[in-house]
C-alpha cells in the first residue's frame, strides 16, 4: 500500500493501557487506518493523556501531561487513538489553560482534529464498510466518554454490520456505565463490582459470542469480571474485530 | 445590616457589580411587563376544533372523564346522572359562579348548597377560567365565585368548561388571565385529571388526597 | 439533619448487601428513565425547551438581586410577607416566629426538600409544635423516622410489607387495629387519618418548586393534591424557598414546568400545579389569612460566581440521580445528607463543606449520564471534577493516592522513563499472568482483584513492537 501525498497524515494516539496490554489492538488500528488512506506515524515521545491527573483534581499535573501530548502530536492533520477515554482527555485540554495563551490555541487547535478510531474512520474518512470476516455474534458496549463527549455510537456499529459472518446483538442498558472509571473501580471497588456485574449479566443474556467495546479501560473490567465468573463470553476491542485480526487470543483468554 | 442586605450584597458581589445600573434595571422591568414566550409545543397549533379534540384526548390520558354538553341548562341532568351511575348519594356543592347557581337544579332531584367545602362534601361542582388543550389542563381559580376548598376536599371533582374558553398552550391561558383580572387570584390551580399517587411500593392509585375522580363537563354553545 | 457522608463507603457496603433496597432500586430502574424517554419522545421541543430553561435561569442568576427584590415588591402588593434568612438557624426562627403568633399546635406540611434541609420538623417538635407531613412517601418516612432517599420518591426505598408495619403500629392511636395489606387499604386509611390532619392544623408548610418575581407567586407541583390541602384549609401558608427558585415570569415557569413534569416522571405535567399569590383577599370564600415566604440562602449566595453557580440552574426534577449507575446500586440513604445522588454530590459539599462530603464527588465514573439527561444541562460531572480540585489543593485525598498520581505524572513526563516503566510493567504481568493469561491476585490492586480478574498483558508494549516492525519496514 502507497501513501499518496494528499493521504493525510495521522498520529496514531496509542493509549497507555493498549501500549501496555494489548498492542495488537494498536496494530488493528494502523491496519484500518492504513486501509482507508492514511499515513499512520506512531510519535515515540508519547505517554498518557493525562487523564487520572485530570480526574483527580491535579491541574497543574494535566497541564504537563498535556504540554507533552500537543508537542508529541504537533504537525499531524489527524490525532487518532483507540480509545473514547483518551480522545476526550484531549479535547478537555483546552480548558486546563488561560483563556488567551499560546497553549490554549494549541490546544484547541489538538482537540480539533483529534478523534475516537471508529468515528475518524466513519465520519472523516467516509468508511463505509471493512474487509473483514468473523463467524460469531457479538454484543457491543458503549464506552461513556466516546458515547457522550464523542458522539461515538452508530460509527461502530455500522462498521460491524459490513464484517462477514457477524451477527450483532444489543445488550440491554449497553450505554449504562461498566463501572471501570479510572480510579473508581479501585476507590469504590463495591459500587464499581455492582456496576460491572450487571453489565456482566446484560452481555451474557444476548447469548452473544464475543463482548466488543471501543476503550481498553472497560475492556479490561469486564474481561477480568466474566473470567472471574468463568464465562465463556469473550472479550475483544472493536478494531481487532474489523481489522479482521480477532484470530489471536482474546483479553485474558489464555495464549493456548 | 439585615439578612435581606447581606443576602443581596454577597449576591452583588458574586457578580462582580453593585446594584444594576437604571437603564439596565428599565430593561429587564420592561421584560417583566411583557414577558417573551419560550418555545411553544407545536401540537398546539390547531384550529379551535383541533384543539378541543386534544383538550378530551389529554384529559382522558390522564384518567379524566370528559362528556360533552350541547348548552349549560343541560348541566343539571348530566350531572345528576353522573352522580346516580357512580352510586353517589344526591348532594351537590355548587361553586357560587352564578351562571351555575342560575341554572334549574330542581328538576334534577340533587339537594344543592353552594358554599366552600366541607369535609363530608362528596361532590363539588366548580367552573373552570380555561381549559388548555396541551395537556388536558383546567385552569381555576380562586375568587368570591370559586372557593378553592371545592376542588379539593369533595372525592368527586366536576368542572364545567366552555369549550369556547379552551386554549392551546399554558401562555395562552397566563394571556387571558391578565386580560381579564387587574392582578392574580389567590390561588390559580392547574389541574390534570384526578389526584394519585404511588408512593406505596411504585403502585399506581387514584385519590391520595385530593379527589379520586375528575369529571369534565365541556359545555358548548 | 446529621450528615453521615463521611460513612458513603460503609453506608454503600450495607445498600449494596440490603435485599429490599436492592429490588426498589431496581423498581426505580425499570420505571424513572423508561418514563421520561416516552415522554420526551412525544414533544419535539424537548431540546430546544432545555436551551430556553439553561438560558432563562443563566439569566436570572445573572440578576439575582433584581428578581429577588421584584418578588419580594410583588409579594407584598398583595398582601403577604417575606423573610429573609441567611441560614438554616434563622429560617428555623422565622417559621418558628409565625407558627407563636399563630398559636399553632398542628402543623401540616408538603413536601420540601428545604425544609430536610433545615431540619425543621425536629425544631419544631422540639418547642411543642407537632409537624405532620402529608405527602404520602413524607408521611410514610416520617412514621419510620427515616429521611427521604430521593428527592421526589422520598419513600422509594420502603417495600409495601414495611409501610404495612408501620401503619400498623403508628395507626393504633387511632383506633386503627387491623394491619392492612393491599396499596388500596392503606391509602384509604392513609387519607382518612391525613385529612383529619389538614382539617385541624392551624399553619400549612409548603415549599415551592418555583417563586415567581413578576407577580409574587410561588408554585407547587404535586399529583396528590396535598400541598393544596396544606395551605388552603390553615390560617396561615408559609412557603419556604431557596433563593434560587425565583424566575422572572409566569412564562418561564411554564418553560421549566414542561422540563419538570417529564424530566421527574415522565407525565405531560404534574396533577396539580398550584401558584398562589398573597393571603385570601377580601371577598375569597377560603384560603389562608396570611401569606409568608421565607427565602432562604444557607450557602446559595456564596455560589453566585464560583465555578459552582451552574449547579444553581437545578429545577429539582431527580432525572439525575434517576440515571445514576452508582444511585442506582446504593439509593440516596447512602450519601449521607438530604441531596443524593449527582446533584447531591455537587451541592452537598457546598452546604455541609468538601471535608465532610468529600466522598461524593468522588464516587463517581463521570460518565456523564446525568448530564445528559438534565433538563436544564447542568455540567454536573464538571463539577464534580472541581471538588476534587479543590480536595487535592487542600490535600484532602488519601496521601498514598496523591503520590501515586505524582509518580505517574513523573513517569509519564519522561517518555524514556515512561518506557522503561511500560516495558518492565507489561513483562512483569505477562508473567505473572502465566498460562492462564491472567490474574486473580495482584498486591496493591486489591480493590481490582478481589472482584475481578486482571487480564494479563501480551508481554511486549506496542512501542517496542512498532520500532520492531518498522524496523523491518525501513
Amino acid at each position: 500500500m502507497t501513501a499518496t501525498h494528499d493521504s493525510p497524515r495521522v498520529g496514531l494516539f496509542v493509549t497507555c493501557l493498549v501500549d501496555v496490554f494489548r498492542p495488537s489492538v494498536g496494530f488493528a488500528s494502523v491496519r484500518l487506518l492504513e486501509a482507508a488512506g492514511c499515513r499512520v506515524e506512531v510519535p515515540a515521545s508519547q505517554t498518557c493523556c493525562g487523564q487520572p491527573a485530570f480526574n483527580s483534581g491535579d491541574r497543574g499535573d494535566s497541564r504537563a501531561f498535556a504540554r507533552g501530548v500537543i508537542e508529541a502530536f504537533d504537525g499531524y492533520d489527524y490525532v487518532v487513538g483507540p480509545s473514547g477515554s483518551c480522545i476526550g482527555m484531549l479535547h478537555h485540554y483546552p480548558e486546563l489553560f488561560g483563556d488567551d495563551s499560546d497553549w490554549r490555541k494549541r490546544a484547541s487547535a489538538l482537540a480539533g482534529r483529534a478523534f475516537e478510531l471508529t468515528s475518524f474512520l466513519v465520519d472523516v474518512m467516509g468508511v463505509g464498510s471493512v474487509q473483514a470476516c468473523f463467524n460469531g455474534s457479538v454484543t457491543y458496549h458503549d464506552g461513556c466518554s466516546g458515547l457522550r463527549e464523542l458522539g461515538v455510537k452508530q460509527q461502530p456499529r455500522a462498521l460491524l454490520e459490513t464484517v462477514q459472518g457477524l451477527s450483532l446483538v444489543e445488550m440491554d442498558e449497553s450505554e449504562v456505565c461498566c463501572g471501570f472509571g479510572g480510579t473508581f473501580c479501585v476507590k469504590y471497588p463495591e459500587i464499581s463490582n455492582r456496576m460491572v456485574s450487571d453489565k456482566s449479566a446484560h452481555a451474557t443474556a444476548t447469548g452473544a459470542d464475543t463482548l466488543l467495546a471501543g476503550d481498553m479501560g472497560c475492556l479490561l473490567n469486564m474481561a477480568g469480571k466474566l473470567a472471574r465468573e468463568g464465562s465463556d463470553t469473550r472479550v475483544r476491542h472493536v478494531a481487532e474485530v474489523l481489522a479482521d485480526m480477532a484470530d489471536t487470543p482474546a483479553i485474558g483468554e489464555p495464549k493456548g | 445590616m439585615s439578612a435581606r442586605e447581606q443576602i443581596l450584597n454577597r449576591i452583588r458581589q458574586g457578580l462582580g457589580r453593585g446594584e444594576l445600573e437604571p437603564a439596565r434595571r428599565a430593561e429587564l422591568e420592561a421584560l417583566l411587563a411583557r414577558p417573551p414566550r419560550g418555545p411553544i409545543p407545536a401540537r398546539t397549533d390547531l384550529d379551535p376544533a383541533g384543539l378541543i379534540a386534544l383538550f378530551i384526548e389529554m384529559a382522558e390520558e390522564a384518567a379524566a372523564t370528559v362528556v360533552r354538553v350541547p348548552s349549560l341548562v343541560a348541566v343539571p341532568a348530566v350531572v345528576a346522572s353522573y352522580m346516580s351511575e357512580h352510586g353517589l348519594p344526591p348532594a351537590l356543592n355548587v361553586a357560587p359562579d352564578p351562571d351555575l347557581v342560575a341554572l334549574d337544579w330542581s328538576a334534577s332531584a340533587l339537594s344543592v348548597v353552594s358554599r366552600p367545602a366541607t369535609e363530608g362534601d362528596r361532590v363539588g361542582l366548580a367552573s373552570a377560567f380555561a381549559g388548555i388543550a396541551e395537556t388536558g389542563t383546567l385552569m381555576l381559580l380562586s375568587g368570591p365565585e370559586g372557593p378553592t376548598t371545592l376542588n379539593f376536599l369533595p372525592e368527586v371533582h366536576m368542572v364545567v368548561l366552555p369549550s369556547q374558553h379552551i386554549v392551546g398552550p399554558y401562555e395562552d391561558a397566563w394571556d387571558r388571565l391578565r386580560a381579564s383580572q387587574n392582578s392574580m387570584p389567590r390561588t390559580v390551580n392547574l389541574i390534570t385529571g384526578p389526584s394519585r399517587s404511588a408512593d406505596i411500593e411504585q403502585t399506581l392509585q387514584m385519590g391520595a388526597h385530593g379527589p379520586v375522580a375528575l369529571h369534565i363537563l365541556l359545555v358548548d354553545g | 439533619m446529621d450528615v453521615t457522608s463521611p460513612a458513603f463507603k460503609d453506608n454503600a457496603h450495607e445498600a449494596l448487601a440490603d435485599p429490599a433496597l436492592q429490588r426498589a432500586l431496581r423498581n426505580l430502574k425499570a420505571g424513572f428513565p423508561g418514563k421520561r424517554a416516552a415522554a420526551i419522545a412525544r414533544l419535539p421541543e424537548f431540546e430546544a425547551l432545555r436551551d430556553a430553561g439553561r438560558d432563562l435561569k443563566n439569566e436570572t442568576l445573572a440578576n439575582l438581586d433584581f428578581y429577588l427584590e421584584m418578588f419580594e415588591q410583588n409579594v407584598r402588593e398583595h398582601g403577604g410577607q417575606v423573610h429573609w434568612a441567611r441560614d438554616a438557624d434563622e429560617a428555623r426562627k422565622i417559621i418558628l416566629g409565625i407558627c407563636r403568633d399563630a398559636g399553632a399546635k398542628t402543623v401540616t406540611k408538603g413536601k420540601s426538600m428545604i425544609s430536610e434541609e433545615i431540619a425543621l420538623n425536629e425544631y419544631l417538635d422540639e418547642h411543642g409544635i407537632q409537624a405532620i407531613e402529608t405527602d404520602l412517601g413524607e408521611y410514610i418516612i416520617q412514621l419510620r423516622n427515616e429521611h427521604p432517599s430521593h428527592i421526589i420518591a422520598p419513600a422509594i426505598h420502603v417495600n409495601l410489607d414495611q409501610v404495612a408495619d408501620a401503619f400498623y403500629a403508628e395507626h393504633q392511636k387511632y383506633g386503627k387495629t387491623k394491619r392492612l395489606e393491599t396499596p388500596p387499604e392503606l391509602l384509604k386509611e392513609a387519607r382518612e387519618i391525613l385529612r383529619a390532619k389538614f382539617l385541624a392544623a392551624d399553619v400549612g408548610i409548603t415549599g415551592a418548586n418555583f417563586c415567581i418575581a413578576e407577580t409574587g407567586s410561588t408554585v407547587i407541583v404535586t399529583n396528590e393534591g396535598n400541598g393544596d390541602l396544606t395551605q388552603i384549609l390553615p390560617r396561615v401558608h408559609i412557603a419556604l424557598a431557596s433563593l434560587e427558585k425565583v424566575v422572572p415570569t409566569l412564562e418561564d415557569a411554564m418553560v421549566l414546568q414542561r422540563l419538570l413534569a417529564r424530566s421527574a416522571t415522565g407525565q405531560e405535567c404534574s396533577v396539580y400545579t398550584t401558584f398562589s399569590t398573597g393571603a385570601k383577599r377580601p371577598a375569597d370564600p377560603d384560603g389562608p389569612e396570611a401569606y409568608h415566604v421565607v427565602l432562604l440562602d444557607n450557602g446559595r449566595s456564596t455560589m453566585i460566581g464560583t465555578e459552582f453557580q451552574d449547579m444553581l440552574r437545578c429545577i429539582r426534577c431527580s432525572a439525575c440521580m434517576n440515571h445514576c449507575p452508582v444511585y442506582g446500586a446504593i439509593g440516596g440513604h447512602a450519601y449521607g445528607w438530604v441531596y443524593p445522588g449527582p446533584m447531591g454530590s455537587v451541592l452537598t459539599p457546598q452546604l455541609v463543606g468538601v471535608d465532610q462530603a468529600g466522598h461524593l464527588p468522588n464516587a463517581s465514573t463521570f460518565c456523564g449520564r446525568c448530564e445528559s439527561v438534565c433538563p436544564v444541562r447542568i455540567p454536573l460531572p464538571k463539577m464534580m471534577r472541581h471538588w476534587r480540585e479543590r480536595e487535592f489543593e487542600r490535600h484532602l485525598q488519601p496521601s498514598a493516592y496523591r503520590y501515586g498520581l505524582r509518580a505517574w505524572a513523573y513517569v509519564a513526563s519522561r517518555p524514556w522513563l515512561y518506557r522503561r516503566v511500560a516495558d518492565i510493567a507489561t513483562r512483569l504481568l505477562r508473567i505473572l499472568g502465566g498460562r492462564k493469561g491472567r490474574l486473580s491476585r495482584l498486591p496493591l490492586a486489591s480493590g481490582w482483584t478481589e472482584w475481578r480478574d486482571l487480564p494479563a498483558p501480551e508481554g511486549r508494549t506496542f512501542q517496542q513492537l512498532w520500532a520492531m516492525q518498522r524496523g523491518k519496514r525501513a
